[in-house]
């Protein structure tokens, strides 16, 4: 099923591709046999990495628990004598569900994800561009770096404390509640907050790779005439900052977006009205009665459609974010 | 105070560390000084002053700084700004938070309310030591990073082989080899419940082709933990593809022709000569991954929408969480998480000594 797809989609992606493929000698030759098997062996993996999402997509528009069980699963319910069992109406009910969730998810995730790029790109700035003695710099280097990999259970209870005890935003922030925003929305600062704080780490180091190997001359000698480091930072370094700035807030939005474990820890209820789609759609569609897989298809879906939007539009930068 | 900071921290750029020198040389470089910082304080009358009115001018905040470069680096205070507040706000949430784990672990603290610092002790290290459910979950942590760390690096290291052999559309190949990872945990969750579903799932249904099963992936404490590590395969061996893409694309092209020209076959070639040279590629992708590995935590909660996973799927992540908010044992949740923490030291620390010889950090 999928395998029919594909080929569709590569004519209008990658057009480069065939312009590099022509200009290569003898690219036409070299078609044989192992070639062939090359590219069946490769579009044969695609179908089975698209498995479970063509899988997953065509559920989402079959009826419960009737249209499961008379289809197979990798069916799409649209043959005549399936057409029964098609509905829309999971869908309905999963974005009447995750709507909220929606705006919640994006009310931190966005200025998160820009707070902490920004952030990161500063931290690195100062640490890559700045020259002081590599025996101090490395350190905290180091700490950044480590930061990266630190399990993040290894800070849950502390933080949950820190957000109940020592910083309460909820009293913090009492002339906001004061407008008729409800309370639980303290949460979504609390989320801006820690995503910004571990996200910091990654960014920085992505940046640092960056600005590592950023023409050194340009800034020396604008060091020399005199230019202080913000000068620096704001003529020179930001501007040329752009395409890494691109990569990182299309991976720090991905990572944001998709994570759960904070959400649980800080918002907990899925019933609150700051609950953030991932913790909404991780108890979707079960009951007593059994688990609504078409809904939760649907869900899935409506909760990866942001991410997946950003990848398809973005895929080269998401690419280059994690391979550094 | 800016301007006396300005004047000073460029020519301490260019002359180093010797502040000695610097006396001397102002005398000497008054043009260079007089520009110093122009586009920013132009308009202040204190730039003006050259270098030798500026060493009579510099005040007791001026020496200091005067003083924590030279011994830092030229630029350590003018940086501090930038790198400062970032390192501080990571810092106490990271590190900070770490000490602060440890040492409610040390304390008795559960239910609601604040821990009692007054009375310490290894209590909660004895007790998990002695849990049974800590050592299952810690030997699934082992098996599930491991496995899943050892087959995604196979996977993605011969679908960046094929791929980098000058296929057409390797763009759009490798664009939906990486698509699973641009997706949350919970979503893929959702996809491979359906996937693992007994009656109707696709797993089932392709091995009756071969007359076995059905298998209860996720409810057999036997298979769960394998069907785990195959749906997070399936998510990031796209990844585990691109940083050895990277890596292929650095190795030149005349150790190819080298090995071609000596007779080698193609295996032989990649086996002897190319994949060799992939280690440095190899240790930072498995050490992404067991960062991975140990957030399964959301996978895991999201199979079955609560703190306790699938029986025989049971990790060290999830048993942290559970203990502390399902049973609201934070210190008992805290002993763990620092033996999860110790565990994944144990992999960063040789790594970053690594990093740090290459000269890669």
């Amino acid at each position: 099923m999928s395998d029919t797809s594909t080929p569709a989609t590569d004519g209008e992606l990658d057009g480069s591709d065939d312009a590099r493929a022509a200009d290569r000698p003898g690219a036409l030759e070299r078609i044989d046999a192992s070639r062939v098997a090359l590219y069946g062996f490769l579009i044969g993996l695609l179908a089975v990495y698209m498995v479970p999402i063509e899988s997953g997509l065509v559920t989402s528009i079959k009826t419960s628990p009737t249209g499961v069980s008379e289809t197979l699963p990798y069916m799409p319910p649209l043959l005549p004598e399936t057409l029964q069992f098609f509905t829309t109406e999971k869908w309905q009910t999963a974005f009447d569900a995750l709507s909220r969730g929606l705006v919640s998810s994006a009310l931190y995730a966005v200025p998160a994800t820009i707070i902490s790029a920004f952030a990161g790109s500063l931290a690195a700035y100062g640490l890559t561009q700045a020259t002081w003695k590599e025996r101090y710099k490395a350190p905290i280097l180091a700490l950044f770096v480590a930061g990266i990999f630190i399990p993040l259970q290894a800070v849950l209870v502390p933080l949950s404390q820190f957000w109940s005890n020592i910083v309460n935003v909820a009293d913090l922030l009492g002339f906001v509640w004061a407008l008729g925003i409800n309370d639980d929305y303290a949460g979504i600062v609390e989320m801006i907050v820690t995503h910004v704080a571990y996200g910091i780490p990654i960014c920085t180091v992505l940046f640092r790779s960056y600005y590592k190997n950023m023409s050194e001359e340009m800034i020396e000698s604008a060091r020399l005439d005199g230019a202080t480091m913000r000068g620096v930072y704001r003529r020179i370094v930001l501007p040329l900052s752009t395409p890494m700035f691109a990569v990182v807030l299309i991976y720090q939005f991905t990572q944001i977006w998709n994570d759960l474990l904070f959400a649980l820890i800080l918002i907990s209820s899925s019933a609150s009205p700051a609950a953030p789609v991932v913790l909404i759609l991780a108890g979707l569609g079960q009951s007593m009665e059994g688990q609504d897989f078409p809904l939760r298809m649907a869900g899935a879906f409506i909760a990866a459609l942001p991410t997946l939007a950003v990848y398809v539009a973005f895929g080269e930068e998401f690419a280059e974010g994690v391979a550094s | 105070m800016r301007d006396i900071l300005s004047t000073l921290i460029p020519r301490l750029g260019r002359s180093g560390t010797d502040s000695d020198r610097s006396d001397a040389e102002t005398s000497e470089r008054p043009a260079s000084d007089r520009s110093v910082d122009g586009d920013v304080s132009a308009g202040d009358p204190a730039v003006r002053a050259d270098g030798g009115v500026t060493d009579q001018r510099r005040s007791t905040p001026g020496r200091v700084i005067d003083a924590v470069d030279d011994r830092f680096g030229s630029d350590f205070v003018e940086s501090l700004p930038f790198w400062g507040p970032p390192f501080l706000l990571m810092g106490l949430f990271v590190y900070g938070a770490i000490v602060w784990n440890l040492l409610i672990s040390l304390t008795d603290f559960t239910n609601f309310g604040s821990p009692d610092y007054s009375d310490l002790d290894f209590e909660m290290y004895t007790r998990a030591l002695s849990d049974s459910g800590v050592i299952s979950a810690t030997a699934n942590t082992f098996i599930l990073t491991i496995a899943f760390t050892v087959a995604t690096l196979v996977v993605g290291l011969c679908l960046a082989i094929l791929i980098d052999r000058g296929i057409r559309f390797e763009n759009t190949f490798r664009t939906i080899y990486l698509l699973p990872m641009s997706l949350s945990f919970v979503v893929t969750a959702q996809f491979w419940l359906w996937m693992y579903n007994v009656n109707n799932g696709i797993l089932n249904i392709a091995i009756g082709v071969f007359g076995a099963g059905p298998i209860d992936w996720i409810g057999n404490p036997s298979v769960v933990l394998w069907a785990v590590v195959l749906a997070l395969l399936w998510q990031f061996s796209g990844y585990a593809m691109v940083v050895y893409l990277a890596g292929l694309r650095a190795i030149p092209t005349e150790h190819y022709e080298a090995a071609q020209v000596d007779g080698a076959s193609t295996l032989k070639m990649y086996w002897r000569v190319i994949i060799p040279q992939l280690k440095g590629a190899t240790i930072s992708a498995a050490v992404v991954l067991m960062v991975f590995a140990l957030k399964a935590f959301d996978f895991l909660y999201s199979l079955v929408s609560g703190y306790r996973p699938p029986n025989g799927a049971d990790i060290l992540a999830t048993k942290m969480v559970r203990e502390s908010y399902g049973n609201l044992n934070w210190a008992y949740g805290a002993a763990i998480a620092i033996i999860l923490f110790a565990l994944a030291l144990a992999i960063i620390g040789p790594y970053l000594v690594y990093e740090y010889r290459r000269g890669h950090l």
